[in-house]
């Protein structure tokens, strides 16, 4: 039988399933839609909404904020860039650190240990508030005065590595100990096998939680305003105490989502990617 | 067929002892096998045959006994253990290959990292076995790209290619449907005939009986009975051989 002959059992049961899938689309649909409609109608019929609505989605004042929020926008990515090359640098050697063996390295491995459990518990706002005042109050020659964002990346770097540096531990942890077993016997030393057999198969399967990390990240690059710098949010700032309006907030949301959209995507992109290979086809 | 050499032993194991916690798994077991020698360890689960294995490659800790690998105690304190690891192989039954790595790559690891050969050599040498058990072909190919006995002849390569002193194999077949072990049973045979020394524990009682010089019946970790292979199988003395081998042929 050629492949385009197809037997009656075999189209009544294609002819039902397009059926079906028009109606859930349909179904689907329909339920978005209506959904909507109910959300914006309890919205626009609250009591304060036309105030809301002109204190916080102003389009003259959007307008008119825009420069200076993109602009502190540029610093915010630039911040970000080098907080997550430092984090992911930072967090590999701390989390190394935690698998070190040797008895000469106990103070390393100890100092990581004790290095992730502070600033993992530490909020990230106290971090913010003692790198970018407290170093500056050391006072320390020579040392000038430091830019705000540049503490801010310190402060992000310290926090964010500590959270990293466990997702590469876990994931060090997740690979099976027969794959070291195979890499011992072959004469590979401990930290040979760590570095050459375990690592690299770790550091793959963490992708996907990293991902998760660096999106995090992206927002949280907005608190090194708190410290005076100049970014989307303390633009925001400046342009709401000049408009006596709150929209410019808004403006720099937007922004921050416009900017978390494709990392999220990539994100969901590559867990299902992973997944598939995983489990080779199935669809549960 | 090689000649097995009786001047001296390869490998020497004295009152092999190993408990977890309270549980003894050997208790006291010997061993001799000399250069070109197969001798199979055979025995039901639960035995102590892997964990002999694994305590002659020094991947666990002896809770007592003394080996010797070519007269030099391998079992005493300081020994670069990395180094003794190096000269005796040890293969598994669930081939733990590299997932990371292509077949060649795995092949290739310990070549360049533990004997430091270069790369070029390191990729002839690694290329040439692939080639012996027709996987050259394959050889950028991932381990999960291929069929279970194409995995354990990588895996055995792997182990082979360091040219090491003596070759531990773990019931190597036991994840394998008859026509992938034959495979595999096929390498074992050409590398008997190449004069790799080898202790295997195994299943296949009718492969140990073919291919072994000697056979060493575990049991409760204890050898309950050994002799020359044929002789082992033709007429076993030992009750609980007798029990076994009925009971597994």
């Amino acid at each position: 039988m050629s492949q385009s002959e197809i037997s009656e059992a075999q189209h009544a049961r294609e002819t039902w399933r397009v059926s079906r899938k028009r109606r859930s689309t349909l179904t689907a649909i329909v339920s978005t839609l209506a959904f909507a409609v109910v959300a914006w109608l309890l919205l626009v019929n609250t009591p304060g909404w036309s105030r809301v609505q002109t204190s916080f989605f102003d389009w003259d004042t959007a307008v008119k904020a825009f420069p200076r929020v993109l602009d502190g926008l540029w610093l915010n990515l630039r911040v970000l860039a080098f907080a997550s090359i430092s984090v992911l640098v930072v967090a590999l050697l701390l989390a190394l650190a935690t698998t070190l063996r040797n008895p000469v390295l106990t103070p390393i491995r100890l100092f990581a240990k004790g290095y992730i459990d502070l600033f993992r518990g530490t909020p990230l706002i106290i971090t913010l508030y003692l790198v970018g005042f407290g170093i500056p109050g050391l006072r320390i020659e020579g040392l000038g005065r430091i830019a705000p964002e540049i503490l801010g990346t310190i402060a992000l770097t310290l926090t964010y590595s500590a959270y990293v540096a466990e997702v590469f531990r876990a994931g060090i942890e997740s690979i099976h100990p027969s794959q070291r077993l195979a890499a011992r016997s072959l004469g590979l030393s401990y930290s040979q096998s760590v570095r050459l057999v375990v690592l690299p198969q770790a550091v793959r399967k963490v992708v996907p939680p990293l991902m998760n990390d660096f999106v995090a990240l992206q927002k949280d690059v907005g608190l090194i305003s708190v410290l005076g710098a100049v970014d989307a949010v303390r633009g925001a700032q400046i342009e709401v105490a000049h408009f006596a309006n709150f929209t410019p907030y808004i403006l720099a949301g937007l922004f921050f989502v416009l900017l978390a959209i494709p990392t999220v995507r990539l994100t969901d992109w590559l867990a299902a990617r992973m997944a598939k290979r995983e489990q080779m086809g199935t669809v549960l | 067929m090689t000649q097995i050499d009786w001047s001296k032993p390869r490998l020497l194991a004295k009152n092999i002892r190993k408990n977890f916690d309270e549980r003894q798994v050997l208790k006291g077991v010997d061993l001799e096998v000399y250069p070109g020698q197969i001798v199979a360890l055979i025995g039901s689960s639960g035995s102590g045959k892997s964990t002999m294995l694994r305590c002659l490659n020094l991947v666990e800790e002896l809770s007592d006994g003394q080996i010797w690998l070519d007269g030099d105690e391998i079992s005493r304190p300081g020994i670069n253990e990395d180094e003794v690891r190096a000269n005796i192989g040890l293969v598994f039954q669930s081939y733990n290959l590299f997932a990371h790595l292509s077949i060649l790559e795995n092949v290739k690891l310990a070549l360049t990292v533990v004997q430091k050969k270069s790369d070029k050599e390191a990729t002839e040498i690694a290329l040439g076995w692939l080639d012996r058990i027709g996987l050259a072909d394959k050889a950028n190919q991932y381990p999960d790209k291929l069929s279970g006995g194409q995995q354990q002849r990588t895996a055995i390569v792997r182990a082979v290619a360091l040219n090491p002193k003596l070759l531990l194999l773990d019931e190597v077949t036991s994840a394998l449907d008859p026509e992938l072990s034959g495979e595999v049973l096929e390498l074992i045979r050409d590398l008997k005939v190449g004069g790799t020394t080898i202790v295997m524990a195994t299943h296949e009682l009718s492969f140990a009986r073919e291919v072994a010089d000697w056979v060493i019946f575990l049991d409760q970790g204890v050898i309950a009975e050994e002799g020359e292979a044929a002789e082992f199988f033709a007429h076993p003395k030992n009750a609980r051989t007798k029990e076994f081998l009925t009971r597994v042929i």
